[in-house]
């Protein structure tokens, strides 16, 4: 049972088995690696690109791509700082309003793209393109937040001190806010995809859709609902990446969109939709971190090769997937014989 | 109305789409406890009637009644929650999950929301020891036979409170075997009140199983009819509409057509590793070989071989007395070789080419870029073929796609004719398609032959092979059993050649 376990999971295996090599690779040969706060810092650097490729990893499992991720994360940051930060309007009403954007174009690319059966790819990169430029319209350049009294009180205050007042002490470091909320994402995330309806809808759909229509799925409703989860965890980075850094920026989330297809894909979901897994994705991320800390470590290396590492690695795990798949038709071929 | 046993009325349905009247005016009752065949020829409604039923499409006019109220399903999911279920040709599960998971999609258990994964399989088991078989639901479901997953399908339909299940053309993968615990199945269910239609186009199926066949002719209704009281023979003219006389292929007029004497493509103990044990086989102009053997036996793998698909790796092809090695299948198509492959859908045809596109495909390939076949002569050839081919299209620009399985079949024998071949392989020319379009494409292959054409005739149809072929090679086991000429043809000797090598093992 455990050994057909491991067959049936083996991109997840495969994974998993890489980021412990790395992992060891580089406590063993770096000091100061294997420190709690280093290890915690490099975790808490990419939490927003964690979150956002949770979103991402839903859109892949049915078979979509969302290449507006990056610029979500951009847009969000931007205009919650200038909301906060130039308005002085309350982030409990700020963030919310944030978020229901994120939800509103979410379900703009979903309708989009299932009743007018638009490519994915182009109505999210039309997306991205939008957002994107929104976010240099709205602001030129990036918004620090500063603690600035106005009236006796300061917007921006909560924002400022969220990580330093929220956290979970541990050791002699803690663990912030901004990583705890990507933690609570992933348990949630984990839950909805293995654990409710909506989530096994996104498997079938992604599996194989003409079917998942004739057993009378709701397909509309689990399409949009995808691209809006996706959106929603964007707009979720955003305001994570704007805590963490204490600042609003146009640019932030560049090219993110890549990386988190990546961080999914090394993850062992498959492109082509179907088959996939949450914590693979989380897993997916911590290579990207381990192997941008392994070529800092390095030092003399140019910080460009964590981009060529993380390339191989990509074509090694399509390779992988295309193994596998060739070998499961193959079975499948002998089983029709007999 | 006044029938009380009814379970499932259809009267007065109606269905059009642009330019066609698919169906008018077509009734069916499925009483409890009955399996009901609907047959009809390709293209005589079947499966718009199944779709309208089933909330696919919906009808321009007439009433569904179930249990005596009207229905009006819009969706396949109302029509399931109706308790009308559906299995179709093509196994509609999700590959990738698990056997569980595809019986209760949509409808598991839950409790505040979260899925209680327990309940799910012992549902599922549960849902298939009622069919009689039991596996393990948590293996990913495209681990099992086509077989199994058709049965895990009928276990999903069955899992709602079906009252009516529906199997369109379920047997067309399956082996004997496998179609013999179906129909166990079936009868099972039959026994606990469902009402059963059964879309096939194999009549022994038909016969075996089915208590009423309703048949359908050309979007309207023939008629309903007792299966024990109807003989097959009337079923299939019923069907086509045409008297028996018409149906019946002598076979002199397999023996009238004289093969030629001397062959000339001749393969010599040319075999290849894995898939074909070394076998010789000798093909003459105006000739049908037929290939005869079980599924598995070498048949395709050795037209495979012929048609430069697969290299052989030993022995020797010779072709008007001279060695050659056939590399590729332009390399094939080039020497006037063309191939029908089995799987027509996947291997054959290009979907979203028009008709005359798909039979321009093989001459203009042959004559390469530098030799554009001009479109008046597209056109024409085309026009010719959709003519003596009897292809049923509205027009040569309509998508290949919309064509029913039979006039795709013929389509890609237009495209291959179109380059005039020296030797046709077909590879089961017939699978899927109706009575009518067989009948005409045999007749076609006795023409072709006439002409000096070689043929290569594989076929799983027994009756088929004997009525056609002037030599049949039977095949078992990737290896050459016996070969069969004139007299010494028919289908007890070919069961024989199989059946005694099989004794041997």
């Amino acid at each position: 049972m455990n050994l057909r376990a491991i067959k049936r999971n083996i991109p997840f295996v495969a994974t998993a088995s890489v980021c412990l090599l790395l992992f060891l690779f580089a406590s063993l040969r770096y000091k100061g690696f294997l420190k709690l706060p280093y290890l915690l810092g490099f975790i808490s650097d990419d939490a927003y690109l964690g979150i956002a490729a949770i979103g991402l990893t839903f859109v892949i499992l049915t078979g979509g791509i969302d290449l507006s991720v990056g610029g979500v994360i951009g847009l969000t940051s931007i205009s919650l700082a200038l909301l906060v930060e130039k308005h002085h309007m309350n982030p409990m009403y700020a963030i919310p309003l944030v978020l229901v954007g994120g939800v509103l174009f979410g379900t703009l690319m979903g309708c989009l793209i299932h009743f007018y059966l638009l490519p994915p790819f182009l109505v999210t990169l039309a997306g991205m393109f939008l957002v994107r430029g929104l976010a240099f319209v709205f602001n030129q350049e990036s918004i620090q937040l500063t603690d600035q009294m106005l009236g006796g009180h300061s917007a921006s205050h909560s924002l400022i001190v969220f990580n330093s007042t929220i956290k979970i002490p541990l050791a002699n470091t803690s663990i912030p806010g901004t990583t705890l909320i990507y933690f609570v994402i992933f348990l949630i995330a984990l839950v909805v995809a293995q654990f409710t309806k909506f989530g096994r809808n996104v498997y079938a759909l992604g599996g194989n859709e003409h079917s998942a229509a004739l057993m009378g799925l709701p397909v509309a409703r689990t399409k949009i609902g995808v691209y809006v989860i996706s959106s929603l965890c964007s707009t979720l980075a955003g305001i994570v990446h704007l805590l963490y850094n204490v600042k609003g920026d146009p640019t932030s989330g560049t090219g993110l969109e890549l990386d988190a297809i990546a961080a999914v894909v090394i993850g062992g979901t498959l492109l082509s939709g179907g088959v996939g897994y949450i914590a693979g994705t989380i897993i997916g991320v911590l290579i990207l971190s381990i192997i941008q800390a392994i070529i800092n470590f390095e030092g003399s290396l140019n910080s460009w090769w964590t981009r060529i590492a993380i390339g191989m690695l990509l074509l090694l795990f399509i390779l992988l997937q295309k193994l596998i798949q060739a070998k499961k038709f193959k079975t499948a071929g002998t089983f029709q014989k007999t | 109305m006044a029938d009380a046993t009814a379970l499932l009325q259809l009267r007065g349905i109606s269905k059009g789409f642009p330019g066609v009247k698919a169906l008018s005016d077509v009734q069916l009752t499925i009483r409890r406890g009955e399996i009901h065949s609907l047959m009809g020829e390709n293209g005589a409604g079947k499966s718009t009637l199944i779709k309208v039923l089933t909330g696919v499409y919906r009808r321009d006019g007439g009433e569904i009644l179930l249990n005596g109220t009207s229905i009006d399903a819009r969706s396949p999911e109302e029509a399931q929650r109706l308790g009308i279920s559906t299995v179709y040709q093509e196994v509609n599960l999700i590959p990738h999950l698990s056997v569980a998971e595809n019986i209760c999609l949509g409808r598991q258990t839950t409790t505040l929301g979260f899925l209680k994964w327990k309940e799910i399989r012992q549902r599922a088991e549960k849902a298939l020891a009622r069919l009689g078989i039991e596996i393990d639901v948590t293996e990913t479901v495209s681990n099992y036979s086509i077989a199994i997953q058709q049965l895990v399908a009928i276990a999903r339909a069955l899992d709602i409170d079906a009252k009516v299940l529906i199997l369109d053309e379920p047997t067309s993968s399956l082996d004997e075997k496998e179609v013999e615990a179906l129909f166990t199945v079936l009868r099972k269910l039959k026994a606990e009140g469902l009402g059963i239609v059964f879309v096939t186009h194999f009549l022994d199926q038909v016969y075996a199983v089915s208590d009423r066949i309703t048949v359908l002719r050309n979007g309207t209704y023939v008629g309903e009819y007792e299966a024990a009281l109807l003989p097959r023979l009337q079923l299939i003219s019923k069907m086509m509409g045409k008297e028996l006389s018409e149906l019946e292929m002598k076979a002199a007029d397999r023996v009238a057509t004289k093969a030629g004497v001397t062959p000339f493509l001749k393969l010599k103990q040319v075999g290849r590793k894995g898939s074909l044990k070394p076998l010789d086989l000798e093909i003459a102009a105006g000739e049908i070989v037929g290939l005869s053997g079980l599924l598995g036996s070498g048949r395709t793998e050795t037209a495979r071989i012929v048609f430069g698909l697969d290299r052989a790796d030993c022995g020797e092809l010779q072709l008007d007395g001279k060695a050659i090695s056939i590399t590729s299948p332009r390399q094939a198509s080039g020497l006037k070789f063309g191939f029908c492959p089995e799987d027509r859908k996947v291997q054959a045809i290009i979907p979203n080419l028009s008709v005359r596109e798909n039979i321009v495909l093989a001459l203009q390939a042959n004559r390469g870029w530098m030799g554009y076949v001009s479109r008046p002569t597209q056109i024409q050839l085309a026009d010719k073929f959709i003519k003596a081919l009897n292809i049923k299209t509205p027009n040569p620009e309509q998508p290949i796609r919309l064509l029913s399985g039979g006039n795709q079949q013929k389509v890609i024998l237009a495209r291959w004719l179109a380059s005039n071949p020296r030797l046709l392989i077909l590879d089961e020319p017939t699978r899927g398609i109706d009575v009518g379009a067989k009948l005409e494409i045999e007749k076609l292959m006795a023409q072709l032959t006439g002409e000096g054409m070689a043929i290569l005739f594989i076929s799983s149809d027994l009756e088929e092979t004997v009525r056609n072929s002037h030599r049949v090679v039977v095949l078992r086991d990737r290896q050459k059993v016996c070969e069969l000429r004139g007299e010494e043809i028919s289908e007890k000797n070919i069961m024989h050649a199989i059946a005694a090598s099989d004794s041997d093992q």
